[in-house]
């Protein structure tokens, strides 16, 4: 075990640590707004599919990168849309409608792949940038200060989404209609429109996590890239308690064990690497255990809003 | 709930209509489906065409869409159960693989135990792992609030893993290790505990009658006894329940379960009935298939049975579609999820004329 944890080992556990972080931050802030205002998405993985499939055809075919990730916003955003209109105008139970989201994601995004990119195995990504100054802090500037344009984004988000929750008008309409629709309704807040709104822009952002996949941090797309990762952003927003921050802690230590898993087995230590693969998923659970009794969970999550009801 | 008084013809059209409603979905994800093959280029027709005819165009086309149909079958009525229950079951896919493992696992142990003996003895073994995968979800949830929604994702990750390792490692047939070859694949199971098939040539086999029976023992179970009439209860009105005395939390835990326990007897079914050893992949997506035909045949144990058997079609007849014109059978998923997408959206519609059924007495 004496080398187990070597300077540079430790150094590209912390970078892939947070390299990889980036589709769990879009995801599970978008998915925050949605919750906040009352909807559970769990549709999060089929957006994320097809936002890493539409990215990816896009940047390959125009050989844009901002044009793959601007339409994997767009697609991403009609599929919240979709949902909003689901589960917010026709009532329909949250859960399932999500799974339906997620299977059409899942065989629409494999079935356009096969059908439109055969041969194209990998696209070259979005660049890694080295702030000035801030970079050229050793060691600390490799880890931190040398990543791609989406990672900042990512980690842009957080602070900026708590901003817009909890400092803005629409931020406080957001957690009210998640609270209280019926109060909301009453000071003439559209429960409807608010939840329009942040379905959508979830789908967007799940979108962009998406494309982060293939166009920033992997650059390939393939059957069920993701391979749950949007499901994980889900029990991430309930992991950070519905807040901001409490999404970057879980995402950060969800991508931290990752990528000491991925390195465990590099290795082919003493674990076992498929026993190292479930660390993550266990830990999940752990701690939704531990959390779920606990957290302020918005009071209208899952149930529907309809005027004139009790 | 008092029903409203109606005429006997009148309440038999109305429920009929609400029972036939989700098969108005499958006429719109068809034409959607169809309008995706157009854009790339592929007769919608000829490409249906070879999907009905692959599906069931003969004894080998129907007898393989009803082994297909066997696990969507018992993996709907597991979801089924959870939902009258008033939760949801999305761990399927995780409970089925445990079955599986456990199934395969004890048929290996035990090799030279007599066949019939052992073959029960692993079918029980299969459903008491899924059961134990479905009910771990459920035991969060009644003691500790976990959303079940996001544990029984969680328990499909693991078992999915667990499955991998265990191929790799102690189930791993000795004679791959031998050879070299290092395919991760168990040992075949013996002869003598593999589920009979009535007609010969033909790949069906008994386990599909076996979930014929189970759909309406579940039936049964949830209309006729008192325990199922609860798990009901729990699911119609949380609230009410409780002010009646029920246990909300055991019963939902309970649904779980015993959800969990059917996907279980799915994977178990999958080894002694259709590959005789234990492989990677097993699932293919049956924990949410199952759902969709849950879905389709109304959250009701016998209109399971159709569903599953429509489904089961149309996952033999896609992969006919793919070797003949070239269509990648993931338009069978697209498929799907529009479905769903299309039955969950018409429950307001359901719902609608039950309230002005309400109120017009």
């Amino acid at each position: 075990m004496g080398d187990l944890f070597t300077l540079p080992v430790l150094l590209g556990i912390i970078y892939y640590g947070i390299r990889f972080a980036t589709p769990y931050l879009f995801a599970a802030i978008g998915e925050t707004f949605a919750q906040r205002s009352g909807v559970l998405n769990l549709g999060v993985e089929g957006m994320m599919l097809m936002g890493a499939y539409t990215g990816f055809y896009v940047a390959a075919t125009s050989g844009n990168l901002w044009a793959g990730l601007l339409a994997a916003a767009i697609v991403g955003g009609l599929m919240g849309l979709l949902m909003a209109v689901i589960s917010v105008t026709f009532q329909a139970t949250q859960g399932i409608s999500g799974i339906g989201l997620h299977i059409l994601g899942l065989g629409l995004s494999t079935l356009l792949f096969t059908t439109t990119m055969t041969g194209v195995a990998t696209i070259i990504g979005f660049p890694s940038i080295r702030i000035p100054l801030l970079g050229d802090i050793p060691y600390i500037g490799d880890i931190l200060f040398n990543h791609n344009v989406l990672v900042y984004t990512a980690f842009l988000l957080v602070p900026i989404s708590n901003w817009i929750l909890y400092k803005t008008t629409f931020g406080l309409q957001v957690r009210a209609v998640g609270q209280s629709p019926q109060a909301a309704d009453t000071l003439g807040v559209s429960v409807k429109k608010i939840r329009y709104i942040t379905v959508t822009l979830g789908g967007v952002l799940a979108g962009i996590a998406g494309a982060s996949l293939s166009i920033a941090l992997i650059n390939v797309f393939q059957e069920n890239l993701t391979n749950g990762m949007g499901f994980i952003a889900v029990a991430l927003v309930y992991f950070g308690a519905w807040r901001p921050y409490g999404v970057l802690l879980g995402s950060l230590l969800f991508s931290f064990v990752n990528a000491f898993q991925q390195w465990v087995q590099l290795k082919g230590v003493a674990i076992p690497a498929d026993v190292a693969v479930m660390m993550p998923y266990i830990l999940t659970i752990v701690v939704l255990a531990f959390s779920a009794r606990r957290s302020t969970k918005p009071a209208a999550l899952t149930k529907k809003f309809e005027r004139g009801e009790a | 709930m008092p029903m409203p008084d109606e005429s006997g013809v009148k309440k038999f059209l109305d429920r009929s209509f609400d029972a036939l409603l989700p098969l108005l979905a499958a006429p719109f994800a068809f034409l959607i489906g169809g309008i995706i093959l157009l854009a790339l280029n592929v007769d919608p027709l000829k490409a249906y065409g070879v999907m009905i005819t692959g599906a069931l165009g003969d004894v080998s086309g129907i007898t393989q869409t009803l082994v297909r149909a066997t696990p969507l079958l018992l993996v709907a009525l597991g979801i089924v159960i959870a939902f009258r229950g008033g939760v949801l079951n999305i761990g399927g896919e995780g409970q089925l693989v445990m079955g599986a493992i456990a199934t395969t696992a004890l048929v290996l142990w035990l090799e030279s135990w007599p066949g019939w003996i052992l073959m029960i003895l692993s079918m029980l073994a299969g459903a008491a792992a899924g059961a134990v995968w479905g009910g771990i979800p459920g035991l969060l949830r009644a003691r500790l609030g976990v959303s079940e929604n996001l544990s029984t994702i969680m328990m499909n990750a693991i078992a999915a893993q667990f499955a991998n390792f265990l191929l790799v490692g102690p189930l791993m047939d000795p004679l791959q290790r031998e050879m070299g070859t290092f395919l991760p694949e168990s040992s075949r199971i013996p002869k003598s505990v593999w589920l009979y098939r009535p007609i010969p040539q033909a790949s069906l086999h008994i386990g599909f009658f076996i979930a014929l029976i189970l759909a309406l023992l579940v039936y049964i179970f949830l209309w006729r006894t008192s325990i199922g009439y609860r798990i009901r209860a729990v699911g119609l009105n949380p609230a009410a329940s409780r002010y009646a005395g029920i246990n909300v939390p055991h019963y939902e835990a309970l649904a779980l379960t015993l959800g969990g326990m059917f996907a279980g007897l799915a994977g178990s079914f999958e080894i002694l009935g259709v590959h005789h050893k234990l492989l990677q992949y097993l699932s293919s997506g049956y924990g949410f298939s199952g759902i969709v035909v849950a879905l389709f045949g109304n959250l009701h144990p016998l209109g399971a049975i159709p569903a599953s058997i429509l489904f089961g079609g149309l996952l033999v007849g896609g992969d006919k579609m793919q070797r003949a014109v070239q269509v990648p059978s993931a338009l069978i998923t697209t498929i799907s999820g529009l479905v769903v997408l299309f039955v969950v959206s018409s429950v307001i519609l359901t719902e609608r004329r039950a309230r002005r059924r309400k109120i017009h007495g």
